[in-house]
């Protein structure tokens, strides 16, 4: 399985969500964090859920993080996926803290763990939008 | 209609109604179609939970004098007129950030949770399967039921994979149907004989992914379970019969752990011998074959989780699964999704003295 066998939707942007698309078309993997609390956002939106501040800024994430949990999606009735099948829909928790619904791709998923470290992909979709999925990590966690 | 002439009540009668959000506009649509001027509505959703959350607002609401008589109905058809999640007029801010990865029906989420458990607990597929093969022996008492043939563990773990680690007999049946409570007064439940049973304690609770801090081993039961209990002055061990949420088994065996039936992570050990199976197993569970056998109106569960509780209560379940003595009961229900966010709701109930 490869990241080019997934269907690259285009997604749903918002005043809220833009600067993480638009970073991805741009390779960076940004983040909302709180200049109150320091906590990291997820999913992204306009101010910190853990302590109410507005005070918050873009951050680049290190990309790198290790399955929380996953499944091997075997059966799909939508289009696009259903040709996917097996595809794997993980929690990836970041080395930041956040637990992040993605794609773990490039993988044998009847060999995947929880707990193995994976690192960040962009893939490209044909009109331009940029997506983040993941992928097997071999080396150590960033520090 | 079905449950006001169980009740001795009529629709002229009903001054309270509640219901979901998923027909039209909700109690402004259905109070149309029933005939209803009622003085007081609620149609807080929080999925297939909804209708034991409406258990304990029409109490409430009873209770400070708005309503005396309140309807709870719900009912759908995705089997004959499969239609997929209504999509909101505004997408959920949360949606393209799930969707975008196939995150589609919810068989993916809460087989996320599922295989969290296991990692955590040492929960295994045969023990997941054991909850299957306690619906399905109390289905075959049930002529109504979707799936009535009594099942093994080894036909659970053979049938196909539908997104791991849930099997398609992991997974609860689609069907059409419904279903309606009514909730009244005391001073119009004592001229209604001694069929109705009685609201000890109801609790709800939201769960949600916090912040990107989701722990997929729980579920919001930690909360409304004992809420519940404080509220009816009753223990887990109290309790002679449960009606649990079972959309997959995972629901079921996830909400006995949280709702203190036996200690957190040994939900597996605990259901794998048989404690599900009415009348003797030691958590009699589900009796109308739940959602994985019987039925699961609208994709919802809920409102038949109180309705085989009341069966219970008034020894009108089938003789095969009749708990004896049935007292108390308690109806727990689940909604949205237990692998994101979710709205879980505890009600407790006793038979009338």
């Amino acid at each position: 399985m490869s990241a080019a066998s997934l269907p690259v939707p285009a997604p749903t942007l918002t005043e809220e969500t833009r600067p993480f698309w638009e970073g991805l078309k741009q390779s960076r993997f940004l983040l909302p964090r709180c200049n109150g609390c320091a906590a990291w956002i997820w999913y992204p939106r306009g101010f910190c859920p853990a302590c109410g501040s507005l005070d918050t800024a873009w951050q680049e994430a290190s990309g790198r993080g290790r399955i929380y949990s996953y499944t091997v999606v075997r059966k799909s009735g939508l289009p696009g996926w259903s040709e996917a099948v097996p595809y794997v829909i993980a929690y990836v928790e970041l080395d930041e803290g956040p637990r992040v619904m993605s794609n773990i791709v490039a993988c044998d998923p009847d060999a995947l763990t929880i707990g193995s470290p994976v690192r960040v992909v962009m893939p490209v979709g044909d009109d331009g939008q940029a997506l983040f999925r993941f992928q097997p990590d071999g080396g150590p966690p960033a520090q | 209609m079905g449950a006001l002439v169980d009740a001795g009540l009529t629709l002229a009668d009903v001054d309270g109604y509640f219901c979901d959000s998923t027909a039209g506009f909700g109690p402004i649509s259905m109070t149309e179609y029933l005939g209803l001027k009622p003085r007081y509505v609620d149609s807080t959703e929080t999925g297939g939970s909804s209708y034991i959350v409406h258990v304990g607002h029409a109490a409430a609401a009873i209770a400070a004098g708005k309503c005396r008589v309140a309807l709870i109905t719900m009912a759908g058809r995705p089997r004959s007129a499969p239609q997929g999640m209504p999509a909101p007029a505004e997408p959920s801010p949360e949606t393209t950030f799930e969707e975008t990865w196939g995150m589609f029906g919810i068989a993916p989420a809460y087989a996320l949770a599922a295989q969290r458990h296991m990692y955590e607990y040492g929960t295994t597929s045969a023990q997941l399967a054991a909850v299957k093969v306690a619906a399905a022996h109390h289905a075959q008492y049930n002529p109504n039921a979707m799936l009535r043939d009594p099942v093994t563990v080894e036909q659970v773990l053979e049938s196909p994979m539908v997104s791991d680690p849930l099997h398609r007999l992991d997974c609860c049946v689609v069907s059409d149907g419904g279903g309606a409570i009514v909730v009244v007064h005391p001073s119009v439940a004592k001229d209604l004989g001694d069929r109705c049973v009685t609201v000890l304690g109801q609790g709800e609770a939201i769960k949600h992914t916090d912040n990107g801090g989701i722990d997929l081993t729980y579920t919001a039961a930690v909360e409304s379970g004992p809420r519940a209990f404080a509220e009816a002055g009753v223990t887990p061990k109290d309790i002679d019969y449960v009606s649990i949420y079972d959309s997959f088994t995972i629901t079921a065996l996830v909400a006995i752990e949280d709702l203190g039936f036996c200690p957190k992570g040994k939900g597996g050990k605990f259901v794998q011998d048989g404690a599900l199976q009415a009348p003797h197993g030691a958590l009699p569970f589900n009796t109308d074959g739940g959602g994985l056998c019987n039925n699961h109106p609208s994709n919802r569960g809920g409102v038949t989780k109180v309705i085989e509780a009341v069966r219970q209560l008034r020894g009108e379940a089938h003789p095969e699964v009749q708990v004896p003595d049935c007292e108390l009961a308690l109806a727990h229900g689940t909604g949205g999704s237990i692998g994101s966010r979710m709205g879980s709701a505890t009600l407790i109930v006793g038979r009338s003295s």
